[in-house]
């Protein structure tokens, strides 16, 4: 469990990037922060391995306040991918993914086996292990960050707008790949995206941010769908136009679920249908 | 030829000569600006004023401060050192700023990815911004290198010994083989060296030998 205790965050040149902010993010779940560029969440994911030190308040983790804990211990401890992978360009894709491992303390010879597999977990191939990054694609860079997040076996991963710079065909891949291995590894995620359909897709509690870290609404994502807490989340999740309407529609005796343009969704569950 | 042949035994002096003190002021000026340049890279302010300072330094003329630095430090003035001293200056002069670029281009993202992944401070300077400075670092080295070649004959000028001796005795005797097998040296011993430098920097960086990367 990761707990923010009225954390706050003012840099150096006077700016406030996070005012106030609380929450609990259960374990073995995935959390999305969610908001517009901006308003925090970076600074937020950063105060779980001290990238970021609050300016106030405290962060727990397992109800240990981690400012006690060693930065660097402290980090390897927790899985981190961020958007462009961050790949070290003058190391091997093998190298990248085990580095983790070898800042631990893992023998070579282990920690490139273990690498090894990580980067099958993740869907590459051995034959690019021996590459460098820029010899890979954007979504494969961005597999290995994944691959290299998960190859300590962390509790927590962080993940930071990590699908924000492929093509929309590649995201939905690894958006479903993260699904597939999240169900296996049931990790605590906290992840950091400005795409409310990617948080609706992959979080357990959603956490809509206004500018500063400000908690506009954070529940399921059906929660926020069925009560929205203001005009912002309204607008924000997109239920002011008239988008996220879905209505029935019969076709030939049947009724066909249709969104805001008459495009079909589905049908009604008959079971359900009969009731 | 036969002139040349006839005096090998002082051209490989003067050469061996040449080449410590070629070698000693880009080394030493070298890892003198590491860290002064890696501070400029992080810092605006002090980056100004040292580059400033650096700058100034860079146009001082040569010859006044073989005279001036006997004095300062107390060494004769026919002491080899003194050339040493000065070329070093110069070569930090020359470094700072290009150290200062090298780090100044590394990724932000790479080394916040680095922090991340759990390296400690000086992990991540040896393991990351050094090498990915790298190829910048190495091409500031073989400027410094070819330029400090060259100075070095002005150490002739107050009687310090090296490839530059032959020009002046070639004057004076109006023998222009010896100018034509100084000059000739002076570039063979630049070439050389800097084969040697894009040799290291190879064997250091074999991720640069990568077709697209840089
Ligand atoms: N290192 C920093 N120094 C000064 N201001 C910063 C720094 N990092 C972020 N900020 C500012 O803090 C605010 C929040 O930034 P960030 O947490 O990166 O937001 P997000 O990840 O939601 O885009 C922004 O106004 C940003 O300009
Ligand atoms: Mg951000």
């Amino acid at each position: 469990m990761i707990e923010y205790r009225s954390v706050g965050k003012t840099y150096d040149d006077g700016s406030p990037a996070v005012d106030d902010f609380s929450l609990v993010i259960p374990s073995h779940s995935t959390t999305v922060l969610v908001g517009s560029s901006g308003c925090g969440k970076t600074t937020l994911l950063r105060m779980v391995n001290r990238m970021v030190d609050p300016t106030h308040g405290q962060v727990l983790i397992d109800d240990v306040d981690i400012a006690t804990r060693g930065p660097v211990e402290l980090r390897r401890s927790i899985g981190y991918v961020m958007q462009q992978a961050g790949l070290l360009p003058h190391r091997r894709i093998v190298d990248n993914v085990a580095t983790p491992l070898r800042l631990a303390g893992v023998p070579r010879r282990e920690a490139r086996e273990r690498a090894m597999d990580a980067l099958a977990k993740v869907g590459l191939g051995a034959d690019l292990a021996d590459k460098y990054p820029r010899q890979l694609s954007g979504g494969q860079q961005q597999r290995a960050g994944v691959a290299r997040g998960l190859v300590a076996d962390p509790n927590i991963l962080l993940m930071d707008e990590p699908f924000g710079a492929v093509d929309p065909i590649v995201r939905a891949d690894l958006q479903r790949q993260l699904q597939t291995l999240q169900h296996e590894l049931g990790k605590t995620i906290l992840f950091v995206t400005h795409d409310i359909e990617e948080a609706f897709l992959l979080g357990d509690q959603v956490v809509i941010l206004r500018k500063g870290g400000v908690v506009a609404q954070a529940g399921s994502p059906a929660e926020i769908l069925a009560a929205p807490a203001d005009d912002f989340v309204r607008s924000f999740v997109g239920l002011d136009k008239g988008r996220r309407r879905l209505r029935i529609a019969e076709l030939d005796g049947q009724r066909v679920v249709v969104d805001e343009h008459g495009r079909p969704a589905g049908v009604l569950d008959p079971t359900l249908d009969r009731t | 030829m036969t002139w040349a042949r006839a005096n090998s035994d002082r051209l490989v002096d003067l050469m061996l000569q040449h080449l410590w003190l070629s070698v000693v002021p880009v080394v030493v000026g070298f890892l003198l600006a590491l860290p002064i340049g890696w501070w400029a890279s992080r810092f605006a302010r002090p980056r100004a004023v040292l580059l400033a300072a650096g700058g100034i330094l860079y146009t001082l003329p040569s010859l006044p401060l073989l005279v001036i630095i006997p004095g300062l430090i107390g060494t004769s003035f026919l002491d080899p050192i003194n050339v040493a001293i000065v070329l070093t200056l110069y070569a930090l002069a020359l470094f700072v700023r290009i150290v200062a670029d090298a780090f100044a281009q590394v990724s932000a993202e790479v080394l916040d990815s680095a922090t991340a992944s759990g390296y400690s401070w000086w992990q991540r300077f040896g393991g990351v911004e050094l090498p990915l400075a790298g190829p910048v670092l190495l091409a500031g080295v073989r400027v410094a290198s070819v330029s400090t070649v060259s100075l070095v004959t002005v150490g002739a000028l107050v009687g310090v010994s090296n490839l530059g001796s032959l020009f002046t005795e070639g004057f004076q005797r109006d023998f222009r083989t010896e100018i034509t097998v100084g000059i000739v040296l002076v570039v063979i011993l630049a070439l050389v060296l800097d084969a040697v430098w894009v040799l290291l920097g190879r064997l250091l960086m074999p991720w640069t030998r990568l077709r697209g990367a840089g």
